[in-house]
């Protein structure tokens, strides 16, 4: 049997994904993880009379840190199974692949391990986040110049 | 010297298995064959206090449960092969420290449980030693840490993937006569039909099975007929299809056929996607259900080909395909 008749069998019998299911998921997760966001938002805002600019940073504070406890106590990844994007897209995302890099290089102890593992795979997100906005920032200038 | 090679495959007729041990962890314990297993772990820290420790100290409970059986010690056994799927084949390598007897380490991944055997019964054979111990392991924790996400990392999986088996195997292989034997032995090829997706083994190994079974059959004139039962190692439901088909549109009719992956969970129940894998997979299957089934002789002789995905992490991150095989061996009852 060649390669494309090996490729044609397998995608035949290949097994179903849950795609509209996995979508709905996200989407409703993610929307739970987003009003509970601004629950906090509002909360914060009321609670310490505080402006909106102010309570943001909190509010993701609080988010990072419910996601990396529910990492920590080995419950994250039993969620995320379900919630597919709907947790991976948020910050608690960022937050569990922190975590979750942190707890699994703790064998090695806090500086072969823990230092320097935490950013395994958050690393990137980072790296491309100041990349990107770093370009943005130069379009912007560029824009304001004959803006 | 009695046995030569035909083609890629050997028959033997000196082996002989005396004594087992498996042990596992939790998942495979509460899985439908978890009555046969020696030993299970209630939790993936075996009590120990890294995933890497607690796979040595499951070898190592499989090791002393083999030899206990027999009422040996390590220094009674000739030597020592053994595999795992940790780099720098960690799990084998730092148990072998407490052995104090010559020790071959091999690499075949998830294939390395018929490997072993295959080459324990070379040297028996070849009358080079008398007693040899052939052992693998493989651990959920430390696979997946190795070859895909952090333990804790909140991913969606495929459907494809296949679930890492949790346990330890090893065996002990003599020129004596006993109730069970080594029978033959084919040596797969490196198989590579450019498949990339280290999610999807089965799809990536179906091939080198394929190439391994028709090979065996070739070499020894034998088909599915001659055996009371032929496993694939971890294949995986959706594998284990794709293998099907394959032989069956070569004409070739697949009586008698399992997969070690399929056998070892409930992949109904159990959340392992689409079933076992690693080196552990096809031993437990083998060595824990089977082999005793061969001594009851409900079973007179079986084929297990052991298939393992040859694939490195880093040349998947550089976009090249994986390459797999399958290693073959008959066990059979001695009349």
């Amino acid at each position: 049997m060649d390669r494309k008749e090996y490729d044609r069998l397998a995608e035949e019998l290949k097994p179903g994904g849950h795609r509209v299911k996995n979508g709905l998921n996200a989407f409703l997760y993610g929307g739970v993880i987003g009003a509970i966001a601004q629950g906090l938002l509002e909360f914060f805002m009321n609670a310490y009379h505080c402006s909106e600019k102010d309570a943001i940073p909190m509010m993701t504070i609080t988010l990072v840190f419910v996601a990396c406890l529910l990492t920590g106590l080995g419950l994250y990844d039993n969620i995320a199974k379900h919630a597919g994007a709907g947790t991976f897209i948020p910050i608690t995302g960022f937050a569990n692949s922190m975590t979750s890099s942190a707890l699994d290089s703790k064998s090695e102890g806090l500086i072969m391990g823990i230092g320097s593992n935490m950013f395994k795979l958050g690393g990137t997100v980072i790296t491309y986040g100041i990349v990107s906005a770093s370009l943005l920032g130069v379009i912007r200038y560029v824009f304001t110049l004959f803006g | 010297m009695s046995s030569r090679f035909l083609g890629n495959s050997i028959k033997f007729n000196n082996v002989y298995i005396v004594s087992t041990g498996t042990t596992c962890g939790p998942l495979e314990f509460q899985g439908p064959l978890g009555t046969y297993f020696d030993k299970g772990f209630n939790d993936h820290h075996c009590g120990e206090d890294s995933f890497e420790k607690a796979e040595r100290k499951m070898l190592r409970d499989s090791l002393d449960i083999c030899l206990k059986r027999e009422k040996l010690k390590y220094k009674d056994i000739d030597i020592y092969l053994g595999g795992d799927l940790m780099n720098q084949n960690t799990t084998v390598h730092y148990l072998a420290r407490e052995i104090t007897k010559p020790f071959i380490g091999i690499y075949g991944a998830c294939s390395s449980f018929a490997l072993s055997m295959g080459l324990s019964s070379l040297l028996i054979e070849a009358g080079f030693v008398n007693q040899a111990i052939a052992m693998v392991s493989s651990h959920n924790a430390t696979a997946e840490r190795q070859y895909r996400y952090p333990v804790e990392y909140g991913v969606q999986k495929k459907p494809t993937t296949t679930f890492t088996a949790t346990g330890a195997v090893s065996t002990l292989l003599t020129h004596q006569p006993t109730q069970v034997r080594v029978e033959s032995l084919t040596l797969g090829r490196v198989i590579d039909y450019s498949q990339d997706d280290p999610n999807d083994m089965g799809r990536a190994m179906a091939p080198a099975a394929f190439d391994t079974i028709t090979t065996h059959f070739q070499d020894l004139k034998r088909s599915f007929k001659d055996y009371d039962l032929v496993v694939t190692g971890d294949l995986s439901t959706y594998g284990h299809q794709i293998l099907k088909e394959m032989l069956q549109r070569q004409k070739i009719d697949v009586v008698h056929y399992n997969d070690c992956g399929c056998m070892l969970y409930d992949t109904q129940k159990q959340e392992v996607f689409q079933g076992g894998s690693g080196c552990a997979c096809s031993a437990l299957v083998t060595m824990g259900y089977l082999y005793p089934q061969l001594k009851e002789k409900k079973l007179k002789r079986v084929l297990v080909v052991a298939t393992g995905a040859l694939l490195s992490p880093m040349m998947s991150a550089q976009k090249e395909s994986i390459p797999c095989v399958a290693h073959a061996i008959s066990l059979e009852v001695v009349e």
